[in-house]
Parts: C-alpha cells; structure tokens; sequence
C-alpha cells in the first residue's frame, strides 16, 4: 500500500527520459544479489583471509603463507595438486573427442537413433554417487563384472581401483563414462544448426565422409566445442564426489584431487589448510580454465 | 564396398556404445531384486529368488526409515530452491536483457564468477553458523539458489531476448506497473524457458551430493544422495540393499527425463550455437 502511494507522484513527475529505469527496475537484481552477495561473495572473499590463518571457526591466528607453503611442500598435497590437472586434462579431452564422434554417429540416420540418444545421454542425469558406488563393484579386481568378462576371453584384468598407478585413471574412465553424454547433446545442438547445403556441395565436388567431417563439421561445430572444453575442463578441476564415492583418494594418496583434500583437511579439523586449499583450487581455475576460456573465444573472433 | 564397410562400422560403434551405455543400468536393475547370497556374487546372473518387495521394504526401514526422511528433506529442498531460483534469476535475466547499464558488465562479470569459482566451503560454514542457518534445511536452500544463480540467470537472459520489446511497451502504455509488466506479461511468456530451468536445476539439487555433505550434516537432516553415502558402508555386506537404494534414487531422475527429455537437453546445450 505504501509503495504505491509513494510511486504515483514521482511516476507523473519524472521526466521521460528516467520512465525507462521505471519500466525495468534496478531493484530487480536486489533478491539475487543479495542472496549471492552474502551467502557466494562473502565467503569467497573471506577465504582469501582465512587461508592465512590457524583457524578454528571460533578464532584464528594469522600465519602468513604456512598453510600455501605446506600446500607446496607436503608431496600429498603436491601429488594432489598434480592429480586435478591429469585428471582435468585427460577428463575433458576425452569428453571433446568422443563426445564428437558419438554425436557425428547419433545425427546421422542409423537405426534406434532416438533409443541411442537417450541411452547416451541418461548417465548425466543420474546420481554421481549412485555411479561411483556401482562402477566400484563392477571394478571389483577379483570379482567385478569388467575384469571377469577379461578373463573369459583370456585377459588378465589389473586392479582398476587398487593399484595406485591406475585408481585416478580408473576414476576419470567412470567420469567420461558419465559426462560424455553431455559433450555429445551440446556438439548435437551445433551439428543440427550447420545447413545441409555445405554437405551436399562438397559430395557433388566429391569429398569422402571423412572430408566432410574435417572440413565441414569440425570447423563448423566450434562455438559448440568451445562450450564442451570449457564445461568439462571447470568440471574436472573441481570434480568431488566421484572420487569419493569410488575410492575417497586411495589407496594411499593415489587419486587425491584437490577438491577431495579440501574435504579431507575439514574433516581433520584443519579448517585454515582446508581453506587454503579452496584457494588454490579457485587460482588454478582462474590460471588455467580463464584464459583457455580467453583464447579459445578470441580466434573465434578472428576468424 | 565403401558403403557395407560404413554400415557395419555403424553397426559396430551402436552395438559398441549400447553395451557400455545400458550394461550398468541392467546390472543395477538385477542385483537390485537377488537375494543376498547371490547379490554377493556381484555377477552379472538372473536373479533366482525375486526379492524386489522385500527388498525395497528392507531398504526403506533402514535406520529407522531414513530413506523416507531423506526423501521430504530433498523435496523441499529441490521444490524450494528451485522455486526461490525461477523467480529471482528471471527477474535478473529480464531486466540485464533489457535495460544495459554501465553496470552490466559488473553484473556479467559475477554470473561468469559464479559458474567458475568453487565455492569457500569453510568460510561458508562458518558465515553459516554465523547467522543460524547451518545444518538447516532453510539455508541449505539459500546455498543452492547462491550457487545454481549464475547458470539460472544465463538462461533466462537468453530467452529475454526473443521477446520482442513491444510487449513490455504496450504493457506500459495500457498503464501497467512495472511490477505487472514483469509479472504478468512477461514472465508467462518465459514459461518454455522456465520449464527448462525447473527441470535442469531440480535434477542437478536433487543429485546434488558435495554441498548436503558439508552445509546439512547431522541425524535427520540426510538427503537421498547421502543415504548412499550412508549405506555404502552398512551395507557391504548387503549388496542387493545398497543397489535397491542405488535404484530408488536413480527412479526420479528417469521420470523426469522420460517426460522433459526435450527441456533438458535444450537447457544443457543451450549456449552451444552462440558459443
């Protein structure tokens, strides 16, 4: 009632020019800024400060860079640092290349085209942690269905999940398994959107299939892999829950990644290690992934 | 021969990607209703004993029917934030679409700050128990609608685009309140987009596992992906309880995504053509 006592008579007196602000309103932005602001941009900011501090939640004594310096120094810290990018790296470049072909394959005309669609792309809807858990046992070394089916046709399957040198590939395997269904309907919106006219040009001047592809598709699709490399790098750098729902970093340390140490470190109640650790997490991000972003946006400009 | 060579290589990259795609679905399925000596097998065998109502029942005693606690705590959860989420983020996405300022790119800049920065997970605790909200379902909610903010917002604006200016115009002349305007001219006009953003965001809270974890711990307070959690470590023994679970969860999501299969797949790669 009041809102609109006071709008009435600033509404006739306000020169046109300002009507405009009326019509979109400022205060719009104020419920979702104010939720961001406190509950995102707070916490944010005040990690860069705790992250120098012995920390309890109650007080905290500042320490400078210890914790950064620990971060750098303890090879378990080091190794998971080292693991994120791998698992990134590895993650995101075979969800762009896979992701790619099974896209090529489910736009064109195969059989139980919609049916293969759908099997694809399930996987990214369905619990992060209800697929860790159920690729833990099809892993199983003795036991699991994958290393059984080996045996049968005479391979000896190694110990996907405990043996240290293959636990984070094993991981990044399940997490292509799981996402690549979302690189393919991104890479589909963009092969959709090319016209068909490119294609059918290029077979009356006689390009093979595989022509087409490098040099209409690929090309054309790269505002859509762009998106893909992007989303997937992000989401590999900051990857949790697979990694504990599969092997909670072991065996040892082997397939620590720096958002499961976050979580390791709060739990030992070492909140200003953990929090460092957030930091380092956000300038890798930052380091890497903004401008990979940068770059791969600027020669789309170009072009 | 080019093309029986091209057609069985189809054939081959179907069957190939069939297999790897539905294999763990049917496992799932199959030791979800064996009894527990052959679920312990972990194989990949036709159950001999049907036990699916048992164990379902089992599964949903659990813990004194933690699963059933579990499954209000995410409803409201995903129906509430989802709810807070549509309408602040379409608020923010109609007038950033319309009315560009100096201050836009401020505004740009945090939406791309809120897709890429991982959020301080302890300094949030800690403003948390600041306020009274931690271990609370209430700033559980307000953490997801912070956190799924920026890709809510990134929709709708998108969307606001192809909604002719006229609209808001004719709107005003027939002397509408800015209020009304948005609300009762263009925000039903957004619906295919809201739809969009009801089925994507619900799905990602509802799967959503790190932030229950560490923002909602305590007795009570589970949310379904952590009864998995929960019962990963009970049940090691019980294999076919732990996969009953494992379906009871996966159950919601295919329901959405036998009826907005559409919706879903255009929200996720929207973005896709414009890059």
């Amino acid at each position: 009632m009041t809102t609109v006592a006071l709008d009435t008579p600033k509404a006739t007196s306000t020169p046109k020019a300002l009507r405009k602000d009326l019509r979109y309103p400022s205060w719009f932005y104020l419920p979702a800024g104010t939720i961001y602001f406190i509950l995102f941009l707070v916490p944010t900011v005040a990690s860069l400060y705790f992250s120098l501090t012995r920390w309890t939640l109650f007080n905290s004594t500042f320490i400078g860079l210890e914790n950064f310096q620990q971060f750098f120094r303890e090879p378990f810290l080091f190794q998971s640092l080292i693991n994120t990018v791998i698992f990134a790296v590895i993650t995101s470049g075979a969800k762009v290349v896979l992701g790619l072909l099974l896209a090529v394959l489910l736009t064109s005309n195969i059989a139980l085209r919609g049916f293969l669609r759908s099997v694809v792309f399930f996987p990214v809807l369905v619990s992060v942690i209800g697929v860790g858990i159920t690729f833990t046992v099809l892993m199983h070394p003795t036991q699991g269905l994958i290393n059984t089916s080996l045996e049968a046709i005479g391979i000896d399957g190694p110990g996907w999940l405990t043996d240290p040198r293959l636990a984070l590939f094993s991981v990044a395997l399940v997490d292509i398994w799981r996402g690549v269904g979302l690189a393919t309907v991104i890479y589909m919106a963009g092969i959709v959107s090319i016209p068909q006219d490119y294609y059918e040009a290029s077979r009356i001047d006689g390009a093979r299939p595989i022509q087409q592809f490098f040099l209409i598709t690929v090309p054309l699709v790269r505002p859509a892999m762009v998106t893909v490399i992007i989303l997937s790098f992000i989401g590999g750098l900051r990857l949790f829950d697979l990694v504990w729902a599969m092997t909670r970093g072991g065996p040892g340390f082997a397939s620590d990644v720096m958002a499961s140490v976050i979580y390791k470190q709060y739990q030992a109640g070492f909140y200003g290690l953990s929090t460092a650790g957030n930091v380092v997490l956000f300038m890798l991000i930052a380091c890497l992934a903004v401008p990979l972003a940068i770059f791969l946006n600027r020669r789309e400009v170009n072009q | 021969m080019n093309l029986i060579k091209r057609y069985w290589l189809t054939a081959l990259a179907s069957i190939v990607a069939l297999v790897v795609f539905v294999t763990p679905f049917i496992f799932i399925i199959l030791m979800a209703v064996k009894d527990r000596q052959q679920a312990a097998l972990r194989d990949m065998s036709w159950p001999i004993n049907f036990q699916l109502v048992e164990n379902f029942l089992a599964v949903v005693q659990a813990r004194d029917y933690m699963l059933i606690t579990a499954y209000i705590n995410s409803t409201i959860l995903t129906v509430g934030s989802v709810t807070i989420l549509v309408i602040v983020a379409s608020m923010v996405g109609f007038v950033l679409q319309r009315h560009p300022t100096k201050w836009t790119p401020v505004v740009e800049f945090f939406v791309m700050a809120g897709l890429m920065i991982p959020p301080a997970v302890v300094p949030t605790i800690w403003l948390l128990q600041g306020i009274g909200l931690f271990k609370t379902l209430h700033g559980m909610i307000l953490i997801e609608v912070a956190y799924n903010m920026s890709f809510a917002v990134i929709l709708y604006r998108q969307f606001v685009a192809t909604i002719p200016r006229e609209m808001d115009e004719a709107a005003i002349i027939d002397g509408a309140k800015p209020l009304d305007v948005f609300f009762r001219v263009v925000f039903p006009m957004m619906w295919p987009v809201t739809v969009t953003n009801i089925v994507v965001q619900s799905v990602g809270i509802f799967n959503d596992f790190v932030n229950p974890l560490y923002y909602l711990p305590g007795r009570g307070n589970e949310t379904v992906q952590l009864t998995l959690y929960s019962f990963q470590s009970q049940f090691n023994t019980q294999y076919n309880l732990l996969f009953m679970d494992i379906l009871l969860v996966t159950i919601p999501p295919l329901l959405v995504f036998l009826f907005f299969n559409r919706q879903i797949v255009a929200g996720l790669s929207a973005g896709a053509i414009k890059g």
